[in-house]
């Protein structure tokens, strides 16, 4: 029993340098963020350093970065809440109101997820002309809340189901109506769920960089967009190109490292347990 | 338009059936609990239901429907009243483009490349964090960061301070080990772009496959050792047949989401250079929003659809499979 509590040192230190190996390119864009352009290209590449907020500075305002940031806030959390507010009912209903058809129903929502979004991009984009939502945050918006729905409803499907029925059944003979025992007894208990269900629909619309990068140019321009327009020259401003990127990624890499768990069911939904 | 109705059928009814299909057997199988409950007190639920439903099936089918429609249409958007109905020609003229069939080959090494790379190392990383050792969690957090990077940055990280081919990193380590710098994004570009997606996807297998083997009850492990077991059977004999589902749900997300490829390409290379890193949504994108042909897009987007529909059926089966069996 002991023996195998207590792992060979040689796979600890082989786990800690692969650790290292894959979080280096993160690491390395951190460090950067800190450094002035000058030392950004120094070869040999400079681990020590004097660090300076003078790129961090320099990318917040020579662009409309506040701008691009909260286009990113508006569209993953906007999104996030408004799938929210269509899935926590449908989830209740499947999962505690089951008919014949809710399993397959279940699996065609889930299959709306599998469909690529190349597939669908022409129409979408001619729809959008017609509508004149071209390059409209709350248009985006929209986008990101039908593409997470899927995860979003599963989520909260497989926590929903999970519940007992009797306490469905205890707020009837109360008297409570549908409407009641899902705000009254259903809300108060899921907070876990609906939290990683927003979550992982935060993560998926905050890195998202298809619909972006067609949908919108300049106005509704999220951080995903603008940060692709350092694949110019101007990506060798590393210090910048650095600064930038890092504010875009840490708060949802944050919320990554928080949603781990609920990350492998709400993307498998369910296949692996 | 009747034309239309009968040509569109086919794919209509390939959309629409698989979920249906993929539970009917499972359906027969196993009594559903809802029954019981919905029978006896059966308040109407349409409300609950039915705005998630009408927004997903107008957001998701009618654009469908569309990309369908278009795809029999002779439509450039340079010359908008040249529009008609072409039949199978928008097919024909895709299928005989020599960029079609290459951008298909590209599609094809890139997802088979970057699925390889990440089952097996993900596997490997499984197992190694599977142990416990002092620091597990900090170690395993930072193995899995990639995956909560936005692509457009992984790219451009990549691109621009690892793989520049006079400033970046690992010239640097080239010229100082004394071999010439390799300029990796013109010299293999699709080996560049197959290295970056793996390190975005690899902590995406690893977690998949960590948390099927944390199903393994050690006692088995155990047991085995007790037999006699060395390492190397112990993982062809006992880890990997029993992560067999797992795995393969790893392969078929992984395949499903991998097709979809598409900021990584557009940041770095922009499918080049010369068409070298052109897979099929890249060139969709092409002919659509480049060359302005809709028709010729449209058939290009169903021809995915049909693709990504391929690997679905299976993923939706087994999960299919695995929503009946957690009912009580």
């Amino acid at each position: 029993m002991s023996e195998s509590k207590r792992p060979r040192w040689e796979l600890t230190v082989l786990a800690y340098v692969v650790a290292l190996i894959m979080f280096f390119p993160i690491f390395w864009m951190f460090i950067t963020g800190f450094k002035s352009e000058a030392d950004a290209v120094q070869l040999p590449p400079k681990l020590f350093f004097t660090p300076t907020l003078e790129s961090l500075h320099e990318a917040l305002s020579r662009s409309n970065y506040g701008g691009h940031f909260l286009n990113s806030l508006i569209s993953a959390v906007g999104s996030s809440l408004l799938a929210l507010l269509l899935s926590i009912p449908a989830a209740f209903s499947m999962a505690f109101y089951p008919t014949r058809r809710t399993h397959s129903t279940l699996l065609w929502i889930i299959s709306t997820k599998m469909m690529p979004p190349v597939g669908v991009i022409i129409p979408v984009y001619l729809i959008f002309i017609r509508l004149q939502w071209l390059d409209n945050i709350w248009a985006l918006m929209l986008m990101y809340t039908v593409m997470n729905m899927p995860v979003v409803i599963w989520t909260l499907y497989a926590y929903f189901r999970d519940l007992p029925n009797e306490m469905m059944e205890a707020a009837r003979v109360d008297g409570a109506n549908t409407f009641q025992e899902l705000v009254n007894v259903l809300l108060p208990v899921s907070g876990p769920a609906i939290a990683s269900a927003a979550l992982l629909s935060i993560i998926l619309a905050w890195n998202e960089a298809f619909w972006s990068l067609n949908l919108t140019n300049a106005q509704a321009q999220p951080l995903s967009v603008y940060v692709a327009s350092f694949k110019t020259a101007e990506g060798l401003f590393w210090a910048k190109m650095s600064a930038a990127s890092m504010i875009a990624i840490l708060p949802v890499m944050v919320m990554g490292w928080l949603a781990q768990r609920q990350l492998v069911r709400g993307l498998t939904f369910g296949a692996i347990k | 338009m009747s034309q239309f109705h009968h040509s569109i059928r086919p794919f209509m009814k390939f959309q629409f059936t698989v979920a249906p299909n993929s539970n009917r057997r499972a359906m027969t199988t196993n009594l559903p609990r809802p029954r019981t409950r919905s029978s006896a007190r059966g308040p109407n639920t349409l409300w609950l239901l039915g705005p998630a439903m009408l927004v997903l099936i107008v957001w998701t089918q009618v654009p469908f429907l569309l990309s369908i429609y278009y795809s029999f249409q002779r439509y450039n958007l340079l010359y908008p009243d040249r529009k008609g109905f072409v039949g199978l020609a928008n097919f024909a003229s895709l299928i005989t483009d020599p960029i079609f069939r290459v951008s298909l080959i590209h599609t094809l090494v890139l997802v088979g490349s970057v699925l390889l790379v990440t089952v097996a190392v993900g596997l490997l990383l499984a197992v190694l964090f599977y142990q416990e050792f002092p620091g597990r969690a900090l170690a395993r957090t930072l193995v899995i960061s990639p995956f909560f990077v936005m692509p457009v940055v992984s790219a451009l990280v990549w691109k621009n301070m690892l793989m520049h081919p006079v400033y970046g990193l690992f010239a640097w380590i080239a010229n100082s080990l004394g071999f010439k710098p390799v300029d990796w994004l013109a010299q293999y570009p699709m080996l560049s772009i197959i290295l970056i997606v793996s390190w975005q996807w690899i902590p995406f297998a690893m977690l998949l496959t960590l948390t099927g083997l944390q199903s393994l009850s050690r006692e088995q492990l155990e047991a085995a050792k007790i037999d006699g077991a060395n390492a190397w059977q112990e993982f062809r004999y006992i880890i990997v047949p029993h992560l067999a589902q797992t795995l393969s749900v790893v392969i078929m997300l992984e395949t499903i989401f991998l097709l979809t490829i598409f900021a990584e390409i557009y940041t770095t290379t922009s499918g080049g250079p010369g068409l070298e890193t052109t897979t099929l949504p890249y060139l969709i994108y092409l002919k659509g929003f480049n060359d302005n042909n809709i028709g010729i897009a449209s058939a290009g987007a169903v021809f995915a659809v049909i693709l990504a529909n391929l690997v679905a059926i299976f993923v939706l089966r087994l999960i299919g499979r695995n929503l009946q069996g957690a009912r009580r």
